[in-house]
């Protein structure tokens, strides 16, 4: 049965086994209750040996029909509901849905409001990132430290979260036209202590990891993506990235105030999982950068477009498509409005971390199972947002 | 890019016979759609993928959207694509294709052998709103389970009951508990009957 399945796929079995031993494949189900599935996710895998010859994703055990509870409420009514996509970053999460009902509606956000938007995203970006570098350290074999070192950081971003928003991962904090609650000096000062204290820890982070030879030996060359199938199976953010497609939605849509700002978008050449690891490097430092540029520059004024209103808020019917780019990829949200412009007729989340896993076959065939694991590490997925 | 009509006329030179209508979207949106027939989607897909003044190479967003009937216009379900282009950093071109709400009759051409992006999404619209997408190479569910028959993101989706069996006597969720369950324990009629006799 293999030989024909290992034929079609392009893969040779070992030689000299043809024929001479009768191997037999054998089907296994990775997950979801495997701890480095990241969650509730299962991958179909048919092995020859150790090596993988076929693997299908499977999902939707966290499946809660997000869609349909959004569509039954207000427009408001779901901002905190879309908390639990991605729930290592609501504030970006926030944004998306924000920033599309501000598409369809046509809502002017303040500038002070943009600013805020702009450095508790980025500051969203930089936990999530190196969290999600700890967690694939952690799928190689390095239990506990990488990662420990980057919840330490993690908690100090978290804090300030909590200072400014009340809850330190479900922060339901944007509105439509602005944020919930302004930050004052003081959650300001924090965020400068964080900003410039993050880039020790990087240097710190990348002294132990970056030129760490099992890192190496373990990531490069393996889960290889092409630039071409990158862009043909939409892969958005670090991902098409570190395969070398310079995309970044901050910089092509310019949404908010991120024309204002300087910053390069860090592009991989191989696209295996080591250019997924230092594209995410680069990009924490790029987000550095457009940390200190916004808090510094930072207006005063309202935090909020006073004219919008909290009730009765509705829409013009109408549909659109508002995306940002989010920590781990597009992050997109398409809205109809019917004629009662109450509720969302059709409320549609575009999950980055969903699409992504199309290519993870195409990424693991002839890898080794352990390899699998760390190749499914560096796609960053939440399954919160795979199954919504 | 173009306006709008230009684009719908340089769509309708290169595939000829093809019908396109301009659908507006919210008036600040200002992302206007084009409807193009079950027919010549793929072909119409095609043209913005491999044209240079477009080179549409990267399908963002894939969805479904139940329109119920209304009045004496008939119901529909819209499949919604939503095109960029990563070489030109341009975009949006939205592309509408409609399909009947009957389940047998809901088939539209797939885009998944133009952009493999749509193969999860085209997953999803199938399971979630029953839309057949022809000539996709992998169409099963993909959020709910295999045994599952329905498409619960349709308008008219009824959930099924599934009250719990709530062992306190008020009648009004007895009755409720036992026509979920189709059965009422003699201990429920019993009380059942007590609660009618008063």
């Amino acid at each position: 049965m293999i030989q024909p399945l290992a034929e079609e796929k392009g893969y040779s079995l070992t030689p000299g086994s043809e024929g001479l031993i009768e191997t037999q494949t054998l089907e296994v189900s990775i997950g979801p209750q495997h701890p480095s599935t990241h969650g509730v996710f299962r991958m179909d895998c048919v092995l020859d040996g150790e090596t993988v010859v076929q693997l299908k994703p499977v999902m939707g055990y966290l499946h809660r029909n997000h869609e349909q509870l959004a569509e039954r409420m207000a427009w408001l009514g779901s901002m905190p509901y879309t908390d639990r996509l991605d729930y290592f970053n609501s504030m970006t999460n926030n944004w998306a849905y924000a920033l599309s009902v501000e598409k369809l509606a046509g809502i002017k956000v303040p500038e002070r409001a943009e600013y805020i938007r702009v450095i508790v995203s980025e500051l969203s970006r930089l936990q999530n990132h190196s969290s999600v570098i700890g967690f694939m350290l952690q799928d190689l074999g390095a239990w506990g430290t990488p990662l420990l070192y980057a919840f330490r950081e993690r908690e100090k971003i978290l804090d300030l979260f909590e200072a400014v928003s009340g809850s330190r991962m479900m922060c339901n904090y944007m509105r439509f036209g602005g944020v919930r609650v302004d930050f004052d000096d003081k959650m300001l000062a924090m965020a400068r202590e964080i900003t410039g204290k993050f880039p020790k820890f990087l240097d710190e982070f990348e002294k132990l990891l970056t030129n760490n030879e099992v890192l190496l030996g373990r990531c490069q060359k393996v889960g290889i993506l092409p630039k071409e199938l990158a862009i043909n199976a939409s892969i958005s953010g670090p991902m098409a990235r570190a395969s070398g497609v310079e995309y970044d939605i901050r910089k092509v849509d310019k949404y908010g105030v991120y024309g204002r700002f300087d910053f390069r978008v860090p592009v991989g050449e191989v696209g295996d999982v080591y250019d997924r690891y230092m594209v995410r490097v680069l990009e924490m430092r790029e987000s550095i950068k457009i940390l200190q540029q916004a808090l510094h520059d930072i207006p005063v004024g309202p935090h909020i477009a006073p004219e919008v209103k909290l009730r009765n808020f509705k829409i013009p019917a109408g549909d659109g498509y508002g995306r940002i780019e989010a920590p781990k990829g597009e992050l997109g949200f398409y809205l109809v409005s019917d004629e009662s412009g109450k509720t969302p007729y059709r409320y549609h989340v575009r999950p980055p971390s969903l699409i992504n896993l199309t290519i993870l076959e195409d990424m693991c065939l002839g890898h080794k199972v352990a390899d699998v694991v760390i190749i499914l590490g560096s796609v960053d997925i939440v399954l919160g947002e795979v199954d919504r | 890019m173009e306006a709008i009509e230009k684009i719908k006329e340089m769509a309708l030179q290169s595939v000829p016979g093809a019908q396109i209508e301009i659908i507006n979207s919210t008036p600040a949106a200002q992302q206007p759609a084009l409807l193009v027939d079950r027919d010549h989607i793929y072909g119409v897909g095609k043209f913005f993928k491999e044209d240079p003044r477009f080179q549409m190479d990267f399908c963002s967003c894939v969805t479904g959207v139940d329109y119920l009937p209304k009045g004496d216009k008939p119901g529909f379900i819209e499949v919604v694509y939503h095109l960029y282009s990563i070489a030109q950093k341009h975009g949006p071109i939205v592309l509408k294709v409609r399909a009947s709400r009957e389940l047998d009759q809901c088939r539209v051409p797939s885009l998944t052998p133009l952009w493999r992006g749509c193969e999860f999404q085209e997953r999803e619209a199938y399971d979630l709103f029953g839309v057949k997408f022809d000539d996709h190479p992998d169409l099963r569910r993909i959020l709910m389970w295999e045994e599952f028959t329905e498409h619960p993101m349709r308008k008219d989706y009824v959930p099924p009951p599934d009250y719990e069996w709530e062992p306190t006597p008020h009648d009004d969720t007895l009755q409720r508990a036992a026509q979920a369950q189709g059965i009422m324990p003699p201990s429920a009629q019993e009380e059942l009957g007590k609660a009618k006799k008063k």
